[in-house]
């Protein structure tokens, strides 16, 4: 109901209050993931597109696209929304242009602290912040008298007394699929380990330490609470779960938090999901959790006039005041004029604690692959922790090698 | 036919298989052997809303320069076949010298990519080849012994795995075998054991998938027998039932031997087929357990977010060398046959 009203209010008022940007000419087409704050976010950028061409992929398999898409000439998208991780292969291959002249000419209402800005030059501009956080079922804990938990250690404890209860049988949940999703859930536990990924300075990799082990260690221990099929969920699985109200404990990501609590669902769960921050982790301090931005950023194969023509709309959206205060149960937006609501706790917390952001490292994206297969036999219990962290490293190692990073 | 006519006959053809599937092969067997140009790095500052750090970006001004005079990469003969995500030849060395059993030695091995990723796509090809024939052709014998009037829809509901897309048939059967799916739920209940799950299991995943496999395949074998079994002459069945040969006695010398080089054919594409399996990996999104070929070859193309061409084009290099390997022996065999005949 909510969504349908949002999306009336924006017809009913935006296209008359915003109709100033005033763009003539350019064609603007736009690759952006699928979920409901970009597609608020693409939506408002549109509103102002003048008698510009408009149009978008909102796709959540953007990642695969992405970089074939913006290698060629011309570009099929002269837009992409990009985050922390998937703006790394395009500045690798050097397929986004520099901002700087258009956020001098056009970037009136955007606020520095939203600029992404490599080797001082403006690449990206955000508009909202993300992060994974823990979700809890405030009747089941109340039942059962445990507190909210803090750290992991915490979390196995309270799921531990949760499954002993016979309330529930597989407690807690987080997207733990193979491949990108569980390498996901490592990086945020290996830097709540204070890990770092390589050897300073170098590709080298640097996993199979102690932190690396402890790492594993608490993913195994949490994997064991969790429904067995654990290695095919991904965030949609795991939202799926906990609102048939099989969950009690989940960390998932903050941007998911709108469907969670959307009138969709039994009402009973929705009104006991709770939202707080991310946990840390054996002993640590920072969280256990990654931060990341969303943003867009500029195809260099295409035209100055598209370029000119996309960055102004997508300014327009990036500096909404309007946008992110209808719109403010969606995401966390860095937009100017935003002030939190109950569902940002859980990246408000995350930055409060010190979160790091996710690593924006050329080799990243080859570290996250090796990482993604090698370390579900651990999990099943096939090989050794210390086998597991030696294979990620040697499948990485191929690959650096061959991607020409060592 | 005669040579010549047959020579324009096949002629656009022939073009055809050249121009997508010839020069495609041969490209990507030359980007086997090539590899990325070495990265050139440079320490920057990087600031997003969460603060600023030094760190390493790629050079792009040296990069592109680079990339321009050599647009191929560096040469890397077999260095991509031959390293630990590929043949890992050094790492079977140093196993094989290291191990004490040959059972260990089986296991390092085992653990892998490339040699993981075989085991189970020839487990994969020797469980449903085999099975696919068998029920394929027991199918297409009691569909030919039942009345003609209900044989239409018969057939139509025997086809029905192969009309539906592999993709939608492994979802389907994924959210079945789910553990609060309607066959997970009822195979725990029954086992009496609740952490049971078809999906979390190595070995349960790939007799799902296997099973998936012949279910899906078995239509296409069944087509083909019942067609060749429409052409099998009844004289012969008759002056066999005259002398008294019973059923088994009649397929086994009469209706096997006619259909025999139909089998050989089945058998050929069942195998090239299978050796490709792919998309019951996707579907029942069992890459934690079982990886194919073919899914290496995916994996590295989409799932990291570099693209690793070199990598990717080696073991599609290595699957039509898999494939070519599989099917000498049939095809030794049929091209025998094939002299001896002339």
């Amino acid at each position: 109901m909510r969504k349908i009203l949002v999306a009336l209010l924006f017809l009913l008022f935006g296209t008359s209050a915003f109709a100033d940007c005033n763009i003539k000419s350019g064609s603007i087409n736009i690759l952006a993931n699928d979920f409901p704050a970009l597609r608020t976010f693409v939506e408002t950028s549109k509103q102002c597109k003048g008698s510009a061409d408009f149009k978008v992929t909102h796709s959540s398999e953007h990642n695969k696209i992405a970089v074939p898409a913006l290698t060629a000439n011309p570009s099929e998208f002269s837009a992409r929304i990009a985050a922390n991780s998937s703006i790394v292969p395009l500045m690798n291959q050097d397929l986004i242009r520099p901002l700087d002249d258009l956020v001098k000419k056009y970037g009136k209402g955007i606020q520095d602290s939203q600029l992404i800005t490599i080797d001082g030059k403006v690449m990206a501009v955000a508009f909202m912040a993300n992060t994974q956080h823990l979700y809890y079922r405030e009747d089941v804990l109340k039942d059962l008298g445990i507190a909210i938990p803090k750290t992991y250690e915490e979390v196995v404890a309270a799921s531990e007394k949760i499954r002993a209860s016979g309330k529930m049988q597989y407690p807690y949940a987080a997207a733990y699929k193979a491949g990108w999703n569980l390498a996901e859930e490592f990086v945020n536990m290996f830097i709540g380990h204070g890990g770092e990924f390589f050897k300073s300075g170098s590709a080298q990799p640097n996993i199979n330490n102690a932190k690396g082990v402890a790492t594993l260690n608490m993913l195994k221990k949490l994997s064991e609470l969790s429904n067995p099929d654990y290695l095919t969920h991904d965030s949609e699985a795991i939202k799926v779960e906990w609102e048939s109200g099989n969950v009690a404990l989940m960390t998932l990501w903050a941007s998911r938090s709108g469907t969670l609590l959307d009138d969709e669902g039994d009402p009973n769960i929705t009104k006991a999901t709770k939202l707080t921050g991310p946990a840390t982790v054996g002993g640590g301090n920072i969280p256990a959790a990654t931060l990341w931005w969303d943003g867009f950023t500029l195809a260099k194969n295409r035209p100055d006039a598209d370029a000119d023509a996309t960055f102004r709309a997508l300014a327009h959206a990036a500096s909404n005041k309007k946008m992110v205060a209808d719109a403010a149960d969606q995401a966390v937006w860095l937009v100017e004029g935003f002030v939190p609501g109950p569902k940002s706790i859980g990246v408000i917390e995350a930055v409060k604690m010190g979160a790091k952001p996710y690593p924006m490292l050329p080799q990243m994206g080859l570290m996250h692959g090796a990482l993604g297969s090698e370390i579900v036999e651990f999990l099943q219990g096939k090989e050794s922790a210390e086998q597991a962290l030696k294979d990620v490293e040697a499948a990485y190692i191929s690959k650096a090698k061959e991607q020409g990073f060592l | 036919m005669p040579n010549k006519t047959f020579f324009w006959f096949f002629l656009p053809t022939g073009l055809a298989m050249i121009l997508f599937i010839g020069l495609p092969i041969i490209s990507t067997g030359i980007q086997s052997f090539y590899a990325q140009h070495d990265q050139v790095v440079k320490e920057v500052k990087k600031c997003d809303p969460f603060g600023c750090t030094v760190s390493i970006v790629v050079d792009n001004e040296t990069t592109s320069k680079i990339r321009e005079a050599k647009p191929l990469g560096k040469f890397n003969g077999f260095g991509t076949y031959t390293d630990r995500n590929h043949l890992a030849v050094e790492e079977i060395k140093k196993f094989w010298n290291e191990t004490e059993s040959f059972g260990a030695f089986v296991d390092q091995v085992n653990n892998l990519p490339f040699y993981k990723a075989l085991i189970f796509t020839l487990t994969y090809c020797l469980f449903v080849t085999p099975n696919v024939l068998l029920l394929g052709f027991i199918i297409a014998l009691s569909l030919n012994a039942v009345a003609r009037k209900i044989r239409g829809p018969l057939i139509f509901g025997t086809i029905l795995p192969m009309i539906v897309t592999p993709l939608v048939g492994s979802l389907v059967l994924f959210w079945m075998i789910d553990s609060q799916g309607i066959i997970g739920a009822n195979i725990q209940n029954l086992m009496n054991d609740p952490y049971l799950s078809l999906k979390s299991s190595k070995t349960l995943t790939w007799i799902t998938i296997i099973i998936y496999g012949i279910w899906h395949h078995s239509p296409f074998a069944f087509v083909v027998f019942y067609a060749a079994l429409q052409t099998v002459p009844q004289e012969p069945i008759e002056a066999a039932i005259i002398d008294g040969a019973s059923r088994f006695q009649r397929i086994k010398h009469i209706v096997l031997p006619h259909i025999y080089p139909v089998v050989t054919f089945v058998a050929l594409i069942s195998l090239m087929d299978n050796f490709r399996v792919f998309e019951p990996i996707i579907g029942f999104s069992a890459e934690g357990s079982a990886q194919s070929l073919s899914w290496l070859i995916y994996d590295n193309l989409v799932n990291e977010e570099v693209i690793l061409f070199g990598s990717a084009a080696a073991t599609s290099m290595m699957t039509i060398i898999g494939i070519a390997i599989l099917l000498a022996p049939v095809l030794i065999r049929t091209w025998k046959e094939f002299k001896t005949a002339r």
